[in-house]
């Protein structure tokens, strides 16, 4: 694959390379990608094949951290305590939320379309990707005109985002999934301790987020405000962005006080589909919930008008302020322990109703 | 399936308190039945289900979300397999409401073309209308005959002559006070409904001209392939979207709640329209007769004009919303928020789910033995619809009253398994779709 991006001295070979970058419009794979070691880690930009999207990725150093506000940070509530220190492992993470560019390609199969439009071949994670489940269509249109261009994908269930990341593993062979909440809270603090990665004056919020005293009440495009000191941007604020774990609110009390957590992550119930994270907070919300330790916690009221019995597994009819970004571990975890861990997606998630589940889980328990 | 002659106990009881109460009032058991038989307000409604899609199951769960006692009791569909898959996830979904809530017992569950008529004779108040939109002229009409109130989703009818067939069977439901609640649901939404009292007391000046659109990425894939169906009446009706009988095509389908919207703010229905449309991406035979986008200008009987957009296709310009243009401002209905000069308001207030509130409303009307009939703007916005489908297939103008007095009828003739469809496919699986210049819509 990066062979062809070299001129090499055979011209049969750069024909073909060229053939290949014209038909496809595809922007060449990045190399800065494939980093076996922390210190190899550096920024660099996914390709998705097929289509001229690309998305950047940004490295986050190992490190350790207290996770969770102090008892006396402002607005702070009680299940972002006890304070507890976690030690994470690296990972690139998105430099920006992903947009609906991106999460159509999955959703809308536009990949699909288009290779078959232009009579392209599939490449070789193209069909791997083609054979992760793709969402049904949503009944109405899920930017609720407020942009889509180079806006945030919003809207989507945690086994939406987590499906996509499944999707866009296959197709690129790096192994993306969503943040645990340790993670993404590590990646916002990017070293600091205040109540926002740039401090702890909310007066100061409008320079480095999109929440709810700046807008007109709509996302805006990522990217337009100042990024973190790890240069992520929109972490606070614009939408907020799913993690994987189980949202308990007692959760940092359960965790060992000696010595620290490593890569800590309540995993999500197969049975029990609310309550999941999100974090960040969003262009709807107040200042308090855009700091960075900040929970929410995902609730049925977020698709409550999704007029369908069963409801969709996809769509979450009014959570417009919900969307996501990935990462991507620089160790990749075993095909069991992304299993056991819950980081991709399990056929049970598939079942339009948890009771199912909870049966064919009785069923597989009684065999 | 065979009907159930024997009514429940709770019917019965409620007989003998209706009976007491006409003593008292000198009516009949019988006439109260049809119109103030809940007014004591915790008597049991007995509600029917036509129709076991996603959206029916999810209505019936509505229904029983009511204030008061209310029982689903009877429930039809065309096929069986969806029948029992919805009372399955009803009778779930409706766990934490109480245990009777749903008592649909096995000689209550019919299926089949005449599964409708064996819903309604089944000791039911109201009936929950919510099958594929092409059955719904017939199977109002019996459920008014029979006495019934009804729910019954949008859009009400696919062509002129089953539009006239609700127009009727809606002025019969007004003569014997049956309830009708038509699934408009913007018109239960207090967004749409403040907006639109602001724009009807002069926020924005008079309205001179409405934008409204359905554009969106399209709508489920083809569920069964020929291999997997019987007969053509069965592939039609398991893929019951993408055929115009059935469906209406998406201007109608779907556009009607923002076409409807329009209608609401002019309080009027457009007098003629014209319009062009086609099928440009989603091509492939499967796709059945339907257009992928259609664009029509209606006219008002002031002159008003309405420019409405509905497509199907992915990666461009989507947008599902209303718009208003007055003389001193525009009003974005969708959002809730209009701009008029210096003043700028935007709706802050309740956020209900507005196809909760339909039913409550509808339900609380029963009880109270209100005058509710959402029937004939159901029925005339549905025309709307039709009347721009009539106008992108033909590409002429056509004028509502002309379409209205339409003799031409989609219906297939027979309504059996094996029954065909007037729209049948050629030896390689493909549908006759409409051509512009060619086509004839009334």
């Amino acid at each position: 694959m990066l062979s062809i991006i070299r001129p090499t001295g055979r011209p049969q070979a750069l024909l073909f390379s060229l053939a290949f970058i014209a038909a496809n419009s595809v922007v060449a794979a990045d190399k800065s990608g494939d980093a076996k070691t922390e210190k190899q880690m550096k920024p660099y930009r996914e390709v998705l094949s097929g289509t001229d999207i690309t998305f950047g990725l940004t490295p986050i150093p190992a490190g350790e951290f207290l996770m969770g506000s102090a008892e006396n940070e402002e607005g702070r509530k009680a299940d972002e305590g006890p304070q507890r220190k976690v030690k994470i492992a690296p990972f690139w993470m998105g430099t920006h939320e992903v947009t609906w560019d991106e999460y159509d390609i999955w959703g809308f199969s536009l990949d699909i379309q288009r290779r078959k439009i232009q009579g392209l071949k599939p490449t070789d994670g193209d069909k791997i990707a083609d054979a992760v489940t793709r969402p049904t269509k949503p009944y109405t249109d899920m930017t609720f005109d407020m942009g889509h261009d180079g806006f945030p994908a919003i809207c989507m269930t945690q086994l939406a985002a987590k499906m996509y990341c499944q999707w866009l593993s296959a197709k690129t062979g790096h192994f993306y999934r969503l943040p645990t909440e340790a993670e993404w809270e590590y990646a916002c603090r990017a070293g600091t301790t205040t109540a926002y990665s740039f401090g702890d004056d909310a007066s100061k919020l409008g320079e480095y987020a999109w929440y709810i005293e700046n807008n007109d009440f709509v996302y805006a495009k990522v990217g337009k405000k100042k990024p973190n000191p790890w240069g992520l941007y929109d972490i606070h604020g614009n939408v907020a962005e799913w993690c994987l774990d189980q949202y308990l609110p007692d959760t940092y009390a359960e965790r060992d006080a000696k010595g620290a957590i490593s890569n800590p992550l309540s995993v999500p119930s197969l049975t029990v589909r609310y309550k999941r994270v999100v974090r960040g907070g969003s262009w709807d919300d107040d200042p308090e919930k855009l700091r960075s330790a900040a929970r929410v916690p995902s609730t049925p009221n977020w698709k409550v008008q999704d007029p369908q019995l069963p409801q969709s597994i996809w769509f979450l009819t009014d959570a417009l302020h919900v969307g996501f970004r990935v990462v991507r571990p620089l160790v990749e975890p075993t095909e069991k322990e992304k299993m056991k861990l819950r980081l991709i997606p399990d056929k049970l998630d598939l079942f339009k109703d948890p009771n199912e589940v909870k049966e064919k889980l009785e069923e597989a328990g009684k065999k | 399936m065979t009907k159930q002659t024997n009514n429940s106990t709770s019917r019965r009881d409620f007989m003998k308190t209706s009976s007491v109460a006409a003593v008292g009032t000198g009516l009949l058991g019988n006439l109260a039945m049809t119109s103030g038989a809940f007014a004591s307000g915790d008597e049991t409604i007995r509600v029917g289900l036509v129709g076991c899609g996603g959206r029916g199951s999810r209505a019936a769960v509505q229904a029983l979300s009511t204030k008061g006692r209310v029982q689903l009791v009877a429930m039809a569909d065309a096929f069986d397999d969806q029948l029992d898959a919805s009372l399955k996830r009803i009778t779930a979904a409706t766990k934490s409401l109480g245990a009777d809530r749903v008592n649909v017992v096995p000689e209550r569950r019919f299926s089949g073309f005449d599964a409708y008529q064996q819903v309604i004779d089944s000791d039911i108040d109201l009936v929950i209308l919510a099958t594929p939109p092409g059955f719904r002229p017939i199977h109002f009409e019996a459920a008014v005959n029979a006495g019934k109130h009804v729910f019954m989703e949008k859009p009400v009818a696919t062509d002129a002559p089953g539009i006239r067939k609700v127009l009727a069977a809606v002025s019969e439901a007004k003569k014997k006070n049956l309830k009708v609640g038509v699934g408009l649901q913007r018109h239960h939404q207090a967004k749409y409904i403040e907006t639109i009292d602001r724009i009807q007391n002069g926020a924005i000046g008079d309205v001179v001209a409405l934008r409204v659109y359905w554009n969106s990425g399209g709508v489920w894939e083809p569920r069964r392939s020929r291999e997997q169906v019987a007969s053509e009446m069965e592939y039609q009706m398991r893929n019951w979207y993408y055929y115009n009988w059935l469906c209406g095509d998406h201007i109608v389908e779907q556009h009607i709640h923002n076409l409807d919207v329009g209608n609401w703010i002019k309080g009027g229905f457009p007098v003629r329209a014209s319009g062009m449309g086609g099928r440009e991406v989603r091509k492939d035979k499967r796709y059945g007769e339907i257009f992928d986008h259609h664009a029509v200008e209606y006219e008002y009987e002031d002159g008003t004009r309405m420019f409405s957009q509905c497509r199907h296709i992915r990666n461009v310009w989507n947008s599902v919303s209303e718009h208003a243009h007055g003389a001193k401002g525009v009003a974005t209905v969708s959002g809730g928020s209009l701009i008029a000069g210096d003043e700028k308001w935007r709706f802050n207030g309740d956020k209900s789910d507005p196809y909760q509130v339909e039913h409550d409303d509808l339900f609380a009307a029963v009880r109270n033995n209100e005058k509710y009939n959402e029937g004939e703007y159901g029925a005339m916005s549905t025309m709307t619809a039709i009347l721009g489908r009539m106008a992108t297939y033909s590409g002429k103008v056509i004028d509502m009253d002309k379409a209205l007095h339409s003799e031409i009828s989609i219906m297939p003739k027979r309504f059996t398994w094996d029954a065909d469809p007037q729209s049948l496919p050629n030896a390689d699986g493909e549908y006759a779709i409409p051509v512009p210049g060619v086509t004839k819509v009334v």
